[in-house]
């Protein structure tokens, strides 16, 4: 007797897990290196209201148009020689014993580490 | 001559059709709109927008000063944009670009100067109020090479200007008495002053400070006693709540003897007797305060909340030394003003995208004027206060 299909289906899924695990931590350094290049994408509607609290809120301390204010400016120019996961952990963690505060009751890690992504290249309007 | 005399009358409707009537600028307002470079202008009385002018530039954080008779704003960008405003006409008069990073300004005494402080390059420059021509600058540079950026512009008697230097923890205070020979005296004050304002009577500066736990005061009829703390050590130690936008200060924080100031990292408004400079209460509010201000007759003191909670606005009954009243006006209350003897208050709700007034002793909303992401609220019965 043959499996179901379902459960046919469900060893192809497995054996596709296996896969993705191995390459996974095969990749795994690699990725650390490259955190904020491959942080995962937000969903439009997150991207927008991120986008919204960085120019609103962060720009009360650093500019609306990001160009700096009581806080450093925070255009892609300024950002070019820091490393991203620090200005991603900058965003989430804070900064003691400066004004930068913690972020980290309004996103998630990868949420600074795409808005850092987004500070590097260019942010959206 | 019957003819004649027709010909006459409708000639001088004509003429009349064509001229503005005749208008006082007492109760004018001037309204940031922070995201689009525009500002509007409305009446208080009527509580309508009369005008709205763009091409400002980047009006984030932007504020204005009046001309002593009210009838031009000058307005401080972000950009360093320095527009002056004829309030009556609706249009620009002058707009020039004076610095790369700017926070705002003051006018003298006898408003015949305009000063702008700035972020980057750090310090301050004097402009004719007249023609926007430059007359001087007082470069913040606190150590060979090391500029500071300068907050807390605020007029003072004798056409001095005092201000404070976030990165140097000074108090300056500039006499213009010579426009161009600008003198300036220097202060120590503490950690990081984030911000400062001129009591109603012109003699005192507080810096408010973000390093430490205290204000630093200077008595500007006696500035050879130096700056000092008051409020020192509020925090007590304990850990403070995370500041996501920096108060605001101004000598609206001065009611009934007593000065009202938004604590730093607390939910609290700390209460100072200003003939003693001690600490004379505290009164917990619903976050960080970043506006502070009195109703002109100082019954009442709004209070508005840095991010998360700027939704919300606490209203502080000055007789009972606790809040009354807490509002939900609307989608980030960002500023608040109130008309020169108090009766309304206009608050601008920048996600509402709208100006909400509100009547100061039923609390209820009496009104409101359309604008894109309003931010500062500017009335010109400033131009006869001091300190602003």
């Amino acid at each position: 007797m043959s499996r179901p299909r379902s459960s046919r289906a469900a060893l192809r899924r497995r054996s596709c897990w296996r896969w993705a695990i191995q390459s996974g931590l095969a990749l795994a350094g690699v990725g650390l290196m490259l955190s904020s290049a491959l942080a995962s994408e937000p969903p439009p509607q997150r991207q927008r209201e991120l986008t919204h609290l960085v120019r609103q809120e962060c720009g009360s301390c650093h500019g609306m148009s990001l160009q700096g204010g009581l806080g450093p400016a925070l255009l892609p120019a300024d950002l070019r020689d820091k490393p991203a996961d620090g200005l991603a952990a900058t965003v989430y963690h804070g900064r003691p014993g400066t004004a930068m505060p913690p972020w980290q009751r309004f996103l998630t890690e990868a949420e600074a580490a795409w808005v850092v992504d987004r500070l590097i290249s260019g942010f959206p309007e | 001559m019957r003819i004649l005399f027709s010909v006459l009358l409708v000639a001088f409707l004509g003429a009349c059709a064509g001229t503005p009537p005749l208008r006082g600028t007492g109760d004018l307002a001037l309204i940031i709109e922070r995201a689009s470079g525009h500002v509007t202008l409305a009446n208080t009385s009527s509580r309508q927008p009369y005008a709205r002018i763009g091409g400002l530039g980047d009006l984030s954080h932007a504020s204005a000063v009046y001309s002593r008779d009210g009838r031009y704003a000058y307005v401080f960008g972000r950009d360093g944009g320095l527009t002056k405003i004829d309030m009556l006409a609706g249009q620009v008069v002058k707009r020039i670009i004076q610095s790369g990073n700017a926070i705002g300004g003051s006018i003298s005494q006898d408003g015949r100067i305009v000063v702008a402080q700035n972020y980057k390059p750090g310090g301050i420059k004097a402009f004719d109020a007249e023609t926007l021509e430059l007359l001087a600058e007082v470069p913040a540079e606190y150590a060979p090479g090391q500029f500071s950026k300068v907050v807390g512009l605020a007029d003072s008697p004798g056409n001095k200007f005092v201000y404070a230097l976030f990165d140097a923890g000074e108090i300056w205070v500039s006499d213009f008495s010579d426009p161009r020979r600008p003198v300036t005296q220097r202060f120590p004050a503490g950690q990081n002053p984030y911000d400062g304002l001129v009591t109603p009577d012109g003699r005192h500066f507080l810096a408010g400070l973000f390093g430490e736990d205290g204000v630093a005061m200077l008595d500007l009829w006696q500035p050879q006693q130096g700056a000092r703390k008051i409020l020192e050590k509020y925090g007590r130690g304990e850990e403070k709540l995370p500041v996501f936008k920096m108060p605001h200060l101004r000598g609206w924080s001065v009611a009934q003897g007593k000065a009202y100031l938004p604590a730093i990292g607390r939910h609290e408004v700390l209460v100072v007797d200003v003939a003693t400079w001690q600490e004379v209460g505290r009164i917990p509010v619903r976050g960080q305060p970043v506006f502070v201000m009195a109703r002109p007759d100082g019954r009442q003191v709004w209070v508005n909340f840095a991010f998360p909670d700027y939704g919300k606005v606490d209203v502080i009954d000055t007789l009972k030394g606790e809040v009354v009243s807490q509002l939900a006006p609307g989608k980030g209350i960002l500023h608040m003003e109130f008309t020169p003897r108090g009766e309304n208050v206009w608050l601008s709700a920048r996600d509402d995208h709208k100006i909400l007034i509100y009547h100061t002793e039923n609390l209820t909303q009496i009104g409101e004027i359309t604008a894109d992401a309003p931010s500062g609220i500017f009335f010109s019965s400033r131009a006869q206060r001091i300190g602003f």
